[in-house]
């Protein structure tokens, strides 16, 4: 809901993905682009006598994270299995393209979670800034690169294909209840075989692409509680790292870590859990 | 495909100044509702999109009954439904007038 105490306390992973921008940011800074008002449909949908999303399960938008301005994007991963169409996809890039050729406004009221959000920055706007910036970067002969820290994402859990997009974030925080894999269990059962993946064994599931899994792997920089506060605290830059939930003794993170060499066969994951320290399967989380 | 609109002209203003909230997902078994303030105090509207066709007295038996519990004058809802349950479309809808309570 929209309080902000319930926001934090409440489950990331039962979370829609508007409620965990809201409750990841700091309270009433989030300014939604493209909001479901626009009523930005899925084109395609329609021909195949299905409904759409008001936001076509993708809700990006500008705020405050411990006080510093970002850019940030949240899938719904229920909507339509998380799968991308046209208008998701196109939300995402222009989130992106938008933070390579603008800083984010200083001044932005704060609005409250329910309210109208405004637009996102015009064209033209857009068109000044990154041609003041160019012609900044060409007067003193430096590349035209993005600078600054990156948009962030993070990955929404439950998405069977969502992992592709996981795969090109540079931070990846993930709990329990997350996983990340390139295709879905069932994506893998149908074209590999049962023997190959048994989506229906979903302790297999989650030793192979849980998320405690890819964090001890290093396929993730943080493993959190499942709490919306949680993922906030270890991605909020002005607060105190948080302590992982469980130990990351398999190396640094990635890239360009050196990972634990996995071993293989069917006890593959408890021997990496035991070689990690950790003793029980069962979470041991306060 | 189906749309259609079920409203009213004598409901009870709908408490609270928040002009825009979102409760649900489009997801089987579940709706959506945008819930806007844009229309004068005494009316509102329910416009459902719904995958199944055919329901449409069970729709405007549960959105009427919905009217008469609760204040949603001033308030439009927009439903993309994902062939939700009765109640689930109950409880929904009164989730969006309880999140337009907040004062913005």
């Amino acid at each position: 809901m929209s309080d902000l105490m319930d926001l934090l306390s409440h489950d990331y992973y039962e979370a829609s993905a508007r409620d965990r921008i809201l409750g990841v940011l700091d309270a009433g800074s989030f300014r939604e682009f493209l909001g479901p008002e626009n009523r930005t449909i899925s084109p395609h949908l329609a021909q195949f006598g299905l409904t759409g999303a008001f936001d076509d399960g993708m809700v990006i938008g500008e705020g405050l994270l411990g006080g510093k301005r970002v850019y940030i994007a949240a899938q719904e991963g229920r909507f339509m299995g998380g799968a991308f169409g046209e208008v998701h996809g196109a939300k995402l890039v222009g989130l992106l393209r938008a933070r390579r050729t603008t800083t984010p406004r200083r001044a932005s009221p704060p609005s409250s979670s329910c309210s109208t959000p405004a637009g996102p920055p015009s064209g033209g706007e857009r068109r000044r800034a990154r041609h003041r910036r160019d012609a900044a970067r060409d007067r003193r002969g430096a590349p035209r690169r993005r600078s600054g820290p990156r948009p962030r994402r993070r990955p929404v859990r439950r998405v069977r294909r969502g992992g592709i997009v996981t795969a090109f974030c540079s931070r990846i925080i993930v709990s329990e209840h997350g996983r990340i894999g390139v295709s879905g269990p069932e994506v893998i059962e149908t074209n590999k075989g049962v023997e190959e993946f048994d989506s229906k064994d979903k302790g297999l599931v989650w030793r192979v692409t849980g998320g405690r899994t890819r964090a001890m792997m290093g396929g993730a920089d943080r493993f959190v509680r499942d709490r919306i506060a949680e993922f906030r605290a270890a991605r909020s830059r002005r607060s105190p790292a948080a302590a992982p939930s469980t130990s990351r003794p398999c190396g640094p993170s990635r890239p360009g870590s050196r990972r634990a060499s996995p071993p293989t066969g069917p006890a593959a994951t408890p021997e990496i859990w035991r070689k990690a320290g950790v003793a029980s399967p069962r979470p041991s989380q306060p | 495909m189906e749309q259609f609109e079920v409203r009213t002209s004598s409901a009870r203003r709908a408490a609270g100044t928040c002009r825009q909230a979102v409760v649900g997902v489009n997801t089987s078994g579940n709706i959506e509702v945008l819930v806007e303030r844009v229309l004068p105090e005494t009316e509102s509207v329910v416009a459902v999109t719904t995958a199944v066709t055919g329901y449409r007295d069970l729709w405007q038996a549960v959105i009427e009954d919905f009217f008469d519990r609760a204040a949603t004058g001033g308030l439009r809802f927009d439903i993309n439904d994902g062939g939700a349950k009765p109640d689930v479309v109950s409880l929904r809808l009164r989730q969006g007038v309880r999140r337009m309570e907040i004062d913005a």
